[in-house]
């Protein structure tokens, strides 16, 4: 397959999709407050983007906070959890109760603590992406070649070096996947608890903008958010992607090109 | 000496061998009769149920990089350029960053891979990749070189490649090798002793000097002496797998 097919056929996917259903509303005058067409999405997003656009920098920045915060706090906790078995096998129960718990059971209590609606968005959404960053660190940091392990302590490498030039080069890969999977994640939890608050404050996201398009039947709005939300995602996912394409083109299995 | 695992199984029980400095030694024997084993208790990977590894008859163990160790496989940092995995023995011992840059290329060009600093190991072969290994291993300037089955991966051509340019390596730089094989072939034509190693528990069972004389080359391979030491050492190999 060709690159330009590559890209073209999914393309071709998507328009001849729109197209049929543009075509459907105005054969079947479907009224636009049950399903919009395409065309009447994107003039809502073109009207209300007084509305949405700072709906979705609200929301990419509450997701790209709490990203951050994840790849701190889950990266700290890996690094603290390959140091000591000890810390791993106390904390990391709880690490897992606070995954497998939904967020939305857990979100209308953050939300009552924490007094300022951001930082409960924050909180929320750090909960979802944390994990999937701390668990394949950890992993990482335990997958280093045993026999460069040997290496390094034949050659009498302090713990330091170790994990620097060896555990966490290992961890990177993992490190990245993780990113990658919290990235998404984190965009998730920041809508889901931002529904769970269901107020909007002076400042609210593309959520906050669905559920008050919901309440005034304004569904063209409706889909112009939810097509913000995903193509952020989208976004979201590609950056990230390209940013471990970056930093493991030049070695690692992944990120190779296949020769045939 | 004797190594006990964890489990209790005996790896080794009596081992009792010396080494001459200079000396280009071979541990042949079935697989699972400790040869790996007694290569990580004499790099002190690991350490001896009863008995002990002495140093000029010193139980103290010598300073980080008078050993060197190369394993089955390459066992590079594929993240890392062929000079930086060359590099790392020094830096770990903090030598300057320019000093040991100079000696990993003077390691590499030892081993017939200048020009190359820059490459990924994935992007060489692995006979090349087993050579980065070796200069890694050299690059210290170890008194012994422990190798533990390192050509066994490759194929024969590039093996018989590697085996001249190791006995050249050896020879120029007053190495001492212990080199782990399971080949017969590969024992008679590169060592000066060979020790029989016999399983469950392990131990050395026949310990045979070949004093043929070096430098050995392909001539040497293809002679009457070569294929009488490789049947004289494949038979006290049978003796040893039947013990």
């Amino acid at each position: 397959m060709t690159r330009l097919a590559q890209w073209l056929l999914p393309a071709l996917v998507g328009v001849v999709a729109l197209g049929c259903w543009e075509a459907a509303i105005h054969i079947l005058e479907v009224p636009p407050y049950i399903v919009p067409a395409p065309s009447r999405i994107a003039l809502a997003l073109v009207q209300d983007w007084d509305v949405l656009g700072p709906a979705l920098v609200y929301t990419l920045k509450i997701a790209a906070l709490s990203l951050l915060a994840a790849i701190l706090g889950g990266g700290a906790l890996a690094l603290l959890f390959a140091r000591s078995p000890l810390i791993e096998r106390s904390l990391l129960p709880y690490a897992i109760i606070l995954q497998v718990t939904p967020i939305v059971a857990i979100a209308p209590l953050i939300i009552i603590w924490v007094d300022d609606t951001t930082a409960a968005l924050l909180i929320c959404a750090w909960i979802v992406a944390f994990f999937p960053i701390l668990s394949n660190t950890t992993l990482g940091l335990n997958s280093a070649d045993r026999n460069l392990g040997e290496l390094f302590r034949l050659y009498g490498a302090s713990r330091w070096q170790t994990l620097r030039y060896l555990r966490l080069p290992s961890a990177l890969p993992y490190f990245l996947a993780g990113v990658r999977i919290s990235g998404g994640l984190a965009l998730i939890g920041a809508v889901v608890a931002e529904f769970v608050a269901g107020a909007g404050g002076r400042e609210s996201g593309l959520a906050y903008r669905i559920l008050e398009s919901g309440y005034r039947l304004d569904i063209p709005r409706m889909f112009a958010a939810l097509t913000l939300i995903s193509v952020a995602g989208i976004a979201i996912y590609g950056l990230l992607a390209g940013l471990s394409h970056l930093l493991l083109r030049r070695w690692h299995e992944s990120a190779l090109a296949r020769e045939e | 000496m004797a190594k006990r695992f964890a489990s209790g199984t005996a790896a080794l029980s009596g081992l009792d061998l010396a080494v001459e400095a200079g000396e280009f030694l071979s541990l042949v024997g079935p697989s699972g009769c400790g040869k790996s084993t007694a290569l990580r208790l004499i790099a002190g990977l690991t350490q001896p149920s009863e008995g002990s590894v002495r140093w000029d008859g010193k139980t103290q163990p010598p300073r980080a990089g008078d050993i060197g160790f190369v394993f089955q496989e390459a066992t590079l940092m594929p993240w890392a350029r062929v000079l930086a995995n060359v590099t790392l023995p020094l830096k770990l011992a903090h030598l300057g960053r320019g000093e040991a840059e100079d000696r990993a290329r003077e390691a590499l060009s030892l081993v017939g891979l200048a020009g190359f600093e820059h490459a990924f190991p994935r992007e060489l072969s692995g006979g090349m990749r087993m050579r980065v290994s070796i200069a890694r291993a050299l690059v210290m300037r170890p008194r012994l070189l422990l190798m533990d089955e390192p050509f066994a991966a490759l194929d024969e051509i590039t093996r018989l490649k590697l085996n001249d340019d190791l006995l050249a390596l050896w020879a120029e730089r007053n190495l001492t090798i212990i080199f782990v094989t399971h080949s017969v072939y590969e024992s008679v034509y590169l060592s000066s002793r060979v020790a029989i190693m016999a399983a469950r528990p392990g131990r050395i069972v026949e310990d045979r000097a070949l004093p043929a004389a070096y430098p050995r080359d392909a001539a040497f391979r293809h002679g009457a002496d070569y294929g009488a030491a490789c049947a004289e050492i494949s038979a006290a190999l049978g003796r040893a797998m039947a013990a």
